[in-house]
């Protein structure tokens, strides 16, 4: 296995007039193919190191390494850059583009990039929703499907340009528990199926049995790491 | 690129009623910036080709723009030398030598020239007398650098060229003098000279003090009249191309050193005020843009605003912030080219119609159509300015979306 993702002693504060340290001194690397947990309770740091992970925010001190390249010397060309091509989100919030079809949502990554004709791009989205189960739901807009539905649109995007990783920001904490088992599996089926790997940060607990390991932060802290 | 025009289009799309508002707003805009500009322009040209054509384009006077230099100032060229209250040259007015110089100004290409002398002369008749100023002209080559001929209402040009003592004179002046073709007026000169014209022809300019006060003789009689016996006092030249007129006259006054004034020289002081009422025009115009582009900047800015989380989604994604500049920058254009083409059409049905007032001012007989120029520059100028506009304005909105942070949107997000 290859690692996919390092950090190292990453710390991020919040200035103002009183100081916040997000997360402080954390590091922790993700292997290919690997599923891994971050739990904490709210507040803890979990979604700002999310967010350090995924090169939407770059650490005060520390570095993140991609594969083996070093971001903190990156501009937000290559930052942006790195996320179209070798990230992709899920977030609790779906956040899918209200205006666009299920279908053009999927293919705005790829479309973006570039490296696919319009037509292929289509025929990736509708491969991917297809594989998450939610093809018949391709023309639709998003407001027309249920959570679940939506939730698996969010990864299907994700997927749009094969990332090496997927970061999922408390992607079941808006779902039911049908719907929040059903996302759980799919994300778990990513790594053994896609060779993807994953990081996820969650309260849900259920979590812990599907993922191969588990960090838990406290303070912007690292507390456990449990396999 | 095509990813941020189907990102653009759908944000149009999503705020339908406001785009329709702002859209109306350019349409509007471009279409009375064409109308009115068309209008302005039109009366312009109409005007500076009323210029051109009913003056000579260029005319060379029997004077000098400087004394002639001194010996003095000649023998030390260099030094610091000043001559006062030079005395002119004791010589008769006129060109000297005017043959040859009209030989050489003919030589020019492009060029045609009337040698005319012209001085004043008290008209007189059945009691009463005026003021008049008499020009000799060779009426062959004046019909080559006036409109004169075409301004003749009664008579010829011809006639006069075949009656030694015939007259031409304006309508005016002939109603003044109660005179129709073939009256005989007496005409006294400065010189002393008293003698009797017969009436051959009458123009008519519709300048009414021209039309009071012009008169034409031959040129052999005006000579004999004014006792300049082989002498004229200006050359009257017109030129193929008008715009020319001021290289033309340097050319020939550096050339027989008399003082040759373009008829943009001479008309200076309009085509100063022209120029400030085309900056007047075009300021006022431009305000109907310029507040058109405050509705594309309020769309847009609200379209940000709503927006902010698509910002931060599609950054998240891997957009830079290039890419949402431009899917802004691009609704402000997709608002501008729609706005202007539409706006175009709307302009030139407005321009058609304006064409098609008549109107007959106080005192004027013909009817007068409003001057519409169809230009296309002006198409062009109405649709680069609102481009511009709606550019301008959508650039701070999308320079805002530019900057969102989707970390701070993300956090914040429910």
């Amino acid at each position: 296995m290859s690692t996919v993702l390092r950090a190292q002693h990453v710390t991020r504060r919040l200035s103002g007039d009183v100081p916040v340290t997000l997360v402080e001194d954390v590091s922790m690397q993700v292997e290919s193919g690997e599923f891994v947990c971050i739990m904490g309770p709210s507040g803890s740091g979990k979604s700002s190191l999310l967010y350090l992970l995924g090169l939407l925010d770059m650490p005060d001190e520390g570095r993140v390494l991609l594969g083996e390249e070093d971001t903190s010397r990156f501009g937000e060309k290559e930052l942006a850059a790195r996320r179209l091509e070798r990230l992709g989100y899920v977030f609790q919030y779906h956040f899918l583009l209200a205006e666009f079809s299920v279908r053009e949502n999927v293919a705005l990554p790829m479309r973006r990039l570039g490296r696919l004709s319009a037509a292929q791009c289509v025929d990736r989205a509708d491969s991917l929703l297809d594989q998450l189960g939610v093809a018949d739901q391709a023309a639709k807009r998003p407001h027309q499907l249920s959570g679940g539905q939506r939730q698996r649109v969010a990864i299907a995007r994700a997927l749009a340009n094969d990332p090496l990783l997927i970061l999922a920001d408390e992607p079941t904490g808006n779902l039911d528990s049908a719907s929040s088992a059903n996302v759980r599996q799919i994300l778990r089926d990513l790594t053994h199926a896609m060779q993807k790997s994953v990081v996820a940060v969650t309260h849900d607990a259920a979590f812990a049995a599907v993922a191969d390991r588990c960090i838990e932060i406290v303070d912007g802290r690292i507390r456990v790491s449990a396999t | 690129m095509q990813v941020s025009l189907a990102v653009a289009t759908t944000h149009l799309r999503s705020r339908l009623r406001a785009t329709l508002v702002s859209l109306g707003g350019v349409i509007l805009g471009v279409a009375f910036f064409l109308a009115v500009s068309s209008l302005m322009r039109g009366s312009e040209r109409d005007f500076l080709k009323r210029l051109i054509d009913n003056n000579p384009h260029i005319t060379v006077y029997d004077e000098y723009r400087l004394p002639e230099p001194q010996p003095a100032q000649l023998r030390w060229s260099d030094g610091a030398v000043h001559v006062s209250h030079v005395k002119p040259r004791a010589e008769p007015r006129g060109i000297r030598a005017y043959p040859e110089k009209l030989a050489f100004i003919e030589s020019f290409r492009g060029i045609r020239v009337a040698p005319v002398l012209t001085d004043s002369a008290v008209l007189l008749f059945a009691g009463h007398q005026q003021a008049v100023s008499v020009s000799g002209i060779v009426p062959a080559k004046m019909k080559t650098v006036t409109t004169l001929e075409e301004k003749i209402v009664e008579g010829s040009l011809d006639a006069l060229a075949a009656d030694s003592n015939g007259i031409v004179l304006g309508v005016g002046l002939a109603q003044t003098f109660h005179l129709h073709l073939g009256s005989t007026v007496s005409i006294v000169t400065g010189a002393g000279t008293n003698h009797a014209l017969r009436v051959v022809g009458l123009f008519r300019t519709g300048n009414a003090s021209y039309d009071e006060e012009q008169t034409f003789v031959l040129l052999k009689r005006a000579q004999a009249l004014l006792e300049h016996p082989n002498r004229v006092n200006r050359f009257v030249i017109q030129l193929d191309d008008a715009t020319s007129a001021r290289n033309v006259a340097a050319q020939i006054e550096s050339a027989i050193g008399y003082k040759s004034v373009s008829w943009i020289e001479a008309s200076e002081d309009i085509l100063s005020l022209l120029l400030v009422r085309n900056i007047i025009m075009y300021s006022v115009v431009s305000a109907i843009l310029v507040v058109a582009s405050f509705g594309i900047y309020n769309t847009l800015s609200t379209i940000v605003i709503e927006k902010t989380r698509d910002i931060a989604i599609l950054k998240s994604m891997g957009f830079q912030a290039r890419d949402v500049r431009t899917i802004f920058l691009l609704e402000g254009l997709i608002i501008g080219c729609m706005g202007s083409a539409a706006g175009l059409a709307v302009g030139a049905v407005l321009m058609r119609l304006l064409a098609n007032v008549a109107l007959r001012p106080p005192g004027v007989t013909e009817i007068v159509h409003l001057p519409v120029w169809w230009g296309p520059e002006q198409f062009a100028l109405a649709a680069a300015f609102a481009l511009c506009s709606c550019l301008a304005a959508a650039y701070l909105p999308a320079q805002r979306a530019s900057r969102v942070h989707p970390v701070d949107i993300l956090r914040g997000a429910t």
